[in-house]
């Protein structure tokens, strides 16, 4: 693309931990590149300085828990032509979204010694739930090549190349032995979308979904295979509702086993 | 056209998916998002030596966009340009789409079966093609039109969705005084389109052809295959004079992916042309 | 020290520890070494060095959706079944470059990946992964196009096979006919026997790797000991698939009610794909730069489960779980034999044990069997 119209880049940052903002620094060499072909306007974790919309593209991290947030992401959208949603938060709500199951007052009773200066919304929910989203990069965090392929494809017109298939598959590709089936590990692997590079598995854990549902997944035969093999029901509902757990999929997964349970 | 100096390292020449470059020669707008692309290859053996039959196909290739199969839709007693008419549908043909003459572009081909040109010598043809699905079928009308006389009676019924999505429409009447009786109809008409207005199938009604001696060839989305197929053995055509090109996700061309099967059949290598009597258990049974 | 070498298809007996030497003498010969060795739970093919990197002492236990490796009692390097991984992701590996493509003002230079492949020596290839790499052999280079990458493996690869002296719940190579016996296909054959191994020569190049061995011809009494190792091995054979009325029997059941019960349990998650050592599907992964002036081609393991596997503009062809389970054991009994002349399974039973919800392949034909149309 030419350098005389560089597309103009904002980021920006809702209830987040900064994580994949992180990630998109950490490209480093090709940060430099990057900068040759986009114009980084608005990205206040890199700069200070600040340039005005309207932007190209804006990359949202988070997710809305405030009222504020609500106006803001309107806002913000009005000003970009692409918004890409980055990371779980943005993407499904995050592991803020813990306390949609939950009564938030309480929270805010117990944590805080003056309650009345916090306001916050009751949920915790992803960009999607307030304004329309062009594309969506899950991941806790992205993986920042995924991040780059977004901006790439972007660039070049095209769509990305993201694969919509379970970790499994990058667990096979790596040689990575089933934790499941050799260990008994509960693992959302299988209902996951790929994207981390089956990090976890490599290291003996059980996927915890960071990068939220697969497409077209089923939730329930690996649920009820795991109760089978005595995983307890509570341990499989918290790893249903980790990093993206209250994407459609395995929100209704876990409270569907809450349910059985009562 | 380009002087562009083309490299490629070739040490394993055999290896199917290296692709071979080419160059565009002309860019033609065809109908509504559809463009022919007529691609030589750079180097000035390949051209030479290079040949295909109709109904085959190449594998498109745009680095970092990907490959795609197309159809060849250009002559094939001409072979060493080929044609492609392309619609902007996906990420690799919406980024071929931005292609200019002099442009380079990867291609590897020809694939596939061919269409049963000389199997149909001396019968009468009738030629059923949807939308983009008259591409393939452009080099079997050239072919006829060369030798008008080796063929019956020779009909066309093609239908798209509206007038803006026909193909070739500036060739009808080239190929009406070549002796071949070309019926158009679409599905939506608008305030200018004074033809047909219904789906293809229908066209057969409109046809009166000696069926005994008659061979079919179709290519369009498969639901109008499939009633085509219908019209055609309502007319005691006969399964093994029904031919029909199928599109699956292509990846390879060769047979090694997996990925365009149907059946028993690689689409890539049996296909894309098929003789309906061979695929009928699996045709039309659903998500097969 | 025998003073030559054991001609083709003799049989002798070498003490176990002397497979080392073998070893030593395939590595001076040029080739790498992959053998079984335990890591992560479960018995994986890697490079070994030596006779210490494998198994000793270790098997494994499998059922569907299942596998534990425990102790044994016997100190036997071979005591063991098939594991996760198989011989195919060295032959026909799941990540492979194909080239690169550097553009410069209009011009493209094409650079094919020219790495050469490791010349492998394959360590303990069981009879049922033989067949398997037979079968793969026919796809991949058994017909008018040649895979060129998968040529350059096979071409040059030494097999070293063992005989299995067990089976799982989960085998079933004996109705497949593809084992628990290396029949051919190999250079040498073993068959682990307490104090020694019985090897068979399967050509030149496994009599070669057999100097400086101190062999013995086999006696009649070893062979008889070889045979029933074998013949346990094939009668604790935990399944069987019946076969005489395939492809048939699928074919005519492609709308049969099983297709939606095994779509209820079925993950799609493609394991039961990639663990099986014939399922040969790719895709291409395309990665460029960011001004699109560089470009590679890279050639990944692909599974007919994975959803955008049958994308085509205007839609998905296989869009439900049902779907692709159906083109999957379709593909497997019936279509690979129109194909390529064989079954496409070898009755390894590896996409049961790795299954994470332990579909059983033999299961769900029997129950398509059960209630067949006609």
């Amino acid at each position: 693309m030419a350098s005389e119209a560089r597309p103009r880049l904002a980021v920006y940052k809702f209830a987040s931990c900064d994580g994949c903002q992180l990630a998109l620094l950490n490209l480093e060499d090709e940060l430099l590149s990057l900068v040759g072909e986009v114009e980084i306007a608005y990205f206040l974790e890199a700069s200070s300085a600040t340039l005005p919309g309207p932007y190209d593209v804006a990359l949202v991290e988070g997710s809305v828990t405030t009222a504020e947030d609500v106006e803001r992401i309107r806002g913000i959208r009005k000003d970009a032509k692409y918004l890409i949603t980055i990371g779980a938060c943005a993407t499904t709500g995050g592991i803020q979204a813990l306390r949609n199951w939950k009564d938030v007052d309480e929270f805010i009773r117990l944590v805080y010694a003056r309650p009345e200066y916090i306001h916050t919304l009751k949920d915790s929910t992803p960009i999607s739930s307030h304004v329309a989203v062009d594309f969506e990069l899950n991941g806790c965090p992205i993986n920042k090549a995924q991040a780059l392929e977004v901006l790439t494809a972007l660039l070049q017109g095209r769509a990305p190349h993201l694969p919509p298939h379970a970790v499994c598959v990058e667990c096979k590709r790596h040689g990575t032995v089933c934790v499941t089936v050799a260990q008994g590990i509960a693992c959302l692997g299988p209902l996951t979308h790929a994207g981390c590079g089956a990090l976890c598995p490599a290291f003996n854990r059980g996927c915890y979904g960071c990068f939220g549902p697969m497409a077209d997944p089923n939730p329930d035969s690996l649920t009820a295979h795991l109760l089978d093999i005595g995983v307890p029901r509570g341990h499989i509902i918290r790893l249903l509702r980790g990093f993206t757990g209250y994407a459609d999929t395995f929100r209704a997964a876990s409270e569907k086993l809450e349910k059985v349970a009562q | 056209m380009s002087t562009a100096f083309l490299t490629s390292e070739i040490p394993n020449p055999t290896d199917p998916m290296l692709p071979h470059l080419a160059t565009i020669q002309d860019v033609k707008p065809t109908a509504a998002g559809v463009s022919t692309f007529s691609l030589v290859f750079a180097n000035p053996e390949e051209r030479a030596n290079h040949c295909f039959q109709a109904g085959q196909f190449n594998m498109l290739y745009l680095p970092g966009a990907g490959e795609v199969a197309i159809s060849l839709s250009s002559d094939p007693a001409q072979p060493e340009v080929m044609d492609h008419t392309i619609r902007d549908a996906g990420s690799v043909t919406r980024a071929i789409g931005r292609l200019k003459v002099g442009d380079v572009i990867g291609v590897r081909g020809p694939y596939g079966s061919a269409w049963p040109l000389n199997k149909t010598l001396g019968s009468n043809l009738v030629i059923v093609a949807g939308g983009i699905g008259l591409a393939p079928l452009r080099p079997v009308i050239l072919s006829i039109l060369r030798q008008r006389s080796a063929y019956g009676q020779v009909v066309l019924l093609y239908g798209a969705r509206t007038p803006a999505d026909l193909l070739y429409t500036d060739e009808f009447d080239k190929w009406r005084q070549g002796g071949i009786d070309v019926q158009v109809t679409v599905d939506l008409g608008d305030k200018s389109w004074r033809g047909l207005v219904g789906v293809v199938p229908q066209l057969f009604y409109r046809i009166r052809i000696d069926h005994k001696k008659t061979a079919v060839m179709t290519c369009g989305p498969e639901i109008m295959m499939r009633f085509v197929i219908y019209e055609a053995l309502a007319r005691r055509i006969p399964k093994e004079r029904i031919f029909i090109s199928m599109e699956r996700n292509m990846k390879c061309a060769v047979g090694f992916c997996g990925h365009c099967q149907f059946g028993p059949t690689f689409i890539c290598k049996q296909g894309p042309v098929l003789n309906f009597a061979a695929i009928e258990p699996f045709f039309g049974k659903e998500d097969f | 020290m025998s003073p030559s070498l054991p001609r083709v298809s003799a049989s002798v007996a070498m003490p176990k520890a002397s497979l080392q030497q073998v070893f030593d003498n395939l590595r001076a010969a040029g080739y790498m070494l992959v053998g079984p060795t335990v890591r992560d739970g479960a018995i994986v093919l890697e490079e070994v060095d030596g006779l210490d990197d494998l198994p000793l002492g270790w098997t494994d236990e499998q059922r569907p959706g299942h596998y534990r490796l425990t102790k044994t009692r016997d100190n036997h390097y071979f005591d063991y079944g098939v594991g996760p991984h198989s011989w195919k992701e060295f032959l026909h590996p799941s990540r492979l470059p194909l080239f690169s493509v550097e553009k410069n003002n209009g011009n493209w230079t094409i650079r094919p990946a020219q790495e050469p492949p490791p010349r492998y020596a394959f360590v303990g290839v069981r009879a049922c992964d033989l067949a398997a790499i037979a079968i793969q052999d026919r796809v991949l280079i058994g017909s008018e196009f040649r895979d060129p990458h998968y040529a350059a493996r096979r071409e040059q690869v030494f097999v070293l096979a063992v005989n299995c002296s067990q089976a799982n719940s989960t085998c079933f190579c004996a109705s497949m006919k593809t084992g628990p016996k290396a029949t051919g296909g190999f250079d040498l054959a073993l068959t682990e026997l307490p104090d020694i191994f019985l090897a068979e020569i399967g050509s030149e190049a496994g009599s070669e790797a057999l100097g400086d061995v101190p062999w013995e011809a086999a006696t009649a009494f070893d062979l008889g000991r070889a045979s029933r190792v074998i013949q346990r091995a094939e009668r604790q054979n935990g399944r069987q698939m019946q076969t005489d009325d395939l492809p048939d029997l699928l074919y005519e059941n492609l709308e049969h009610p099983r297709w939606d019960e095994v779509a209820t349990r079925c993950l799609s998650c493609a394991n039961c794909t990639l663990v099986c050592p014939t399922c040969f599907c790719t895709t291409v992964e395309d990665v460029g730069n960011l001004r699109g002036t560089s470009a590679e081609r890279i050639r990944i393991a692909d599974s007919c489960f994975n959803r955008d596997f049958s994308h085509v503009h205007g839609g998905n062809i296989r869009p439900s779980i049902r779907s692709r389970y159906r083109q999957w054991l379709t593909h497997k009994l019936a279509s690979w034999i129109d194909q390529f002349g064989t079954s496409g399974c070898v009755g390894c039973g590896r996409c049961i044990t790795w299954c994470p919800v332990g579909i059983e392949i033999t299961e769900e034909v029997n129950a398509i069997r059960a209630k067949a149309a006609k």
